[in-house]
């Protein structure tokens, strides 16, 4: 496992994720099927789609957190090529702690609420095993500052942030390991626009800077414009339309697609 | 204290013999595998669980006639629930009992290591609230499990990380987390962490029962155990600006005592037995005059007169 971890090179011409013929069905019902496409180190992927389109089904089974029916999630972090579901475990939950991580919609989700700002920043720096307090307080510390959050908040808790806040203080927890993949669920959902015109300019820099590979799913087609590089549209479980995102959202092929463009004020 | 009387109508050690059995196999599986928590069946004993009911049954399934057993609670033996074990067993299985460290041969204690370094052949048997040190970070205990599992502890230093950004060190005192044989992360039981070095390849066998939550783990002789801690902030112990107000002992672990209403207060000794003991050999503290004072000291002081 320490080998995964130590090594960073990261080969630009191979699909860092590639998933085929992905299904995950619930009893009778439909969560998403046959799903594919691959994603290149860097690039931003979004998966727009209304309620129950199958969007969170298809980003919790790309994460690691729902066993697909059938279908397979290849991964390729370092030139070494990896079946998501058949790695073990415990592997599988050492790459979600060092090579991805996932931005919850609610901050709740995704942080310590009873354990300070600094704690949940520097908690994942533990996780892969520092043991220096100085160096985790000075990433901490570093993170805050790079999320736009003062760093005398360092010692408050989460509760006493805002939600806004809370979602940056999220989002550093999820970047402080430098990983290589990030997953979001409706990152900006819940935030006044303000808020979230902020958030979409902060994430849109990071992940730029990072050149960190998202798949970012949201309903706000906007969202979509602003970060993603290539869209995918979802309806009943299904890919319905698929290419760059001004593209697919100028230039609408399905009529789902042009029903949902047209029904958003122009963004 | 010389040997009682057994009481005929409990099976030797109260426990039945197939429970006894069911323990021991817990416990050897304890032992090979350090700071494990092994589950067991944990049953009805004549106490409320919550006083040592866990200890009670793991020193249950071990005694035999020829042991002489030693019960401390809080360091002391002449607490209620110390002298309740003791006499406890004293009447199931009629074995010898005493309050010297070095006369036992099975130690029961809640919240303290004797202050004398046990020794090989001796067992020392703790009284566990709460078996699971991760229990604080995680209250899932599918969770813990695999924590435990795939050797994932780096939530736990984000307990001692919330102490040293809010104290400037780590302010835990007691509970204080260990890793045990460089695998399993364990709880040490709320002995004060001034006594989490003595386990550190301990002659004695530690074992650890926990009653409610029907765990038994161990630290066999001679084996790591090392206080979590930062690279840059190293696990350190309590210290004492005075020495024991009774027997002079600087590097014991001290309680403090307050002596009345007006702000008055010593330390002495938590370890009653060692802090006797040096006493009786001619030591004297700040306070000697008024522990000679026999009528704060004997119960009894007609008696005494």
């Amino acid at each position: 496992m320490s080998t995964i971890k130590n090594r960073l090179s990261v080969d630009e011409n191979a699909p860092i994720l590639t998933a085929t013929a992905l299904t995950r069905l619930y009893g009778e019902r439909v969560g998403c099927r046959d799903v594919s496409f691959s994603l290149w180190p860097g690039e931003v992927l979004g998966i727009v789609g209304e309620s129950g389109s199958g969007k969170s089904t298809l980003l919790r089974c790309l994460a690691g957190q729902d066993r697909p029916t059938s279908g397979t999630i290849a991964l390729n972090f370092d030139g070494v090529p990896i079946n998501l579901f058949d790695i073990s475990e415990p592997m599988r939950r050492q790459l979600m702690r060092t090579k991805w991580g996932i931005v919850h919609q609610n901050p709740r989700d995704g942080l310590r609420m009873d354990v300070s700002a600094g704690g949940n920043i520097g908690e994942r720096l533990m996780d892969r095993g520092d043991r220096h307090y100085g160096k985790i307080r000075s990433s901490a510390l570093d993170w805050l500052s790079r999320v736009e959050i003062e760093t005398n908040r360092v010692d408050d808790y989460p509760r006493q942030f805002s939600g806004g806040m809370q979602q940056r203080l999220q989002l550093a927890r999820v970047l402080v390991p430098e990983p290589k993949l990030v997953f979001m669920d409706e990152p900006t959902g819940g935030l006044d626009v303000s808020v979230q015109a902020r958030l979409l300019d902060l994430l849109r820099v990071l992940v730029r800077d990072l050149g960190i590979a998202a798949i970012i799913v949201t309903h706000d087609l906007a969202v979509a414009r602003l970060l993603t590089d290539r869209l995918m549209v979802m309806k009943d479980g299904a890919v319905v339309e698929e290419g760059l995102t001004d593209q697919v959202l100028d230039d609408p092929h399905h009529a789902y697609t042009q029903l949902l463009t047209s029904a958003v004020l122009a963004a | 204290m010389s040997a009682q009387t057994i009481d005929a109508d409990y099976n030797f050690g109260y426990l039945d013999e197939q429970t006894k059995r069911m323990i021991r196999r817990a416990l050897l599986k304890a032992v090979a595998i350090p700071g494990y928590q092994v589950p067991f069946g944990s049953r009805e004993m004549p106490l409320a669980r919550g006083w040592g009911t866990g200890g009670i049954q793991i020193t249950a399934a071990l005694i035999g006639p020829e042991d002489t057993l030693k019960v401390i609670d809080q360091g002391a033996d002449d607490t209620t629930n110390a002298v309740s074990i003791r006499r406890f067993f004293a009447r199931v299985a009629g074995v010898k009992t005493t309050e010297k460290t070095n006369e036992a041969t099975l130690i029961q204690t809640r919240h303290r290591i004797p202050e004398y370094p046990l020794s090989k052949g001796q067992i020392l048997v703790y009284q566990v609230p709460q078996p699971e040190p991760l229990r604080k970070v995680e209250s899932s205990e599918v969770e813990t499990r695999k924590m435990h599992a795939w050797s994932e502890y780096g939530a736990m230093h984000v307990r001692l990380y919330e102490d040293i950004a809010r104290y400037g060190r780590v302010a835990t005192s007691y509970s204080y987390p260990v890793m045990v044989n460089d695998r399993y992360v364990m709880s040490p039981t709320p002995i004060p962490k001034f006594d989490n070095p003595k386990m550190d390849h301990m002659p004695a066998l530690q074992l650890f029962g926990a009653g409610r939550e029907k765990r038994i783990y161990a630290v066999p002789p001679f084996t790591k155990v090392k206080s979590l801690d930062f690279e840059d902030y190293p696990f350190e112990v309590q210290k004492w600006n005075e020495p024991c107000a009774l027997c002079g002992a600087r590097g014991s672990y001290l309680d403090e005592v307050i002596t009345d209403d007006r702000g008055g207060r010593m330390f002495v000794c938590s370890d009653s037995s060692y802090c006797e003991d040096r006493r009786d050999a001619g030591h004297t503290g700040t306070q000697i005059d008024w522990a000679k004072d026999k009528a704060y000291l004997d119960p009894n002081p007609d008696e005494a007169a």
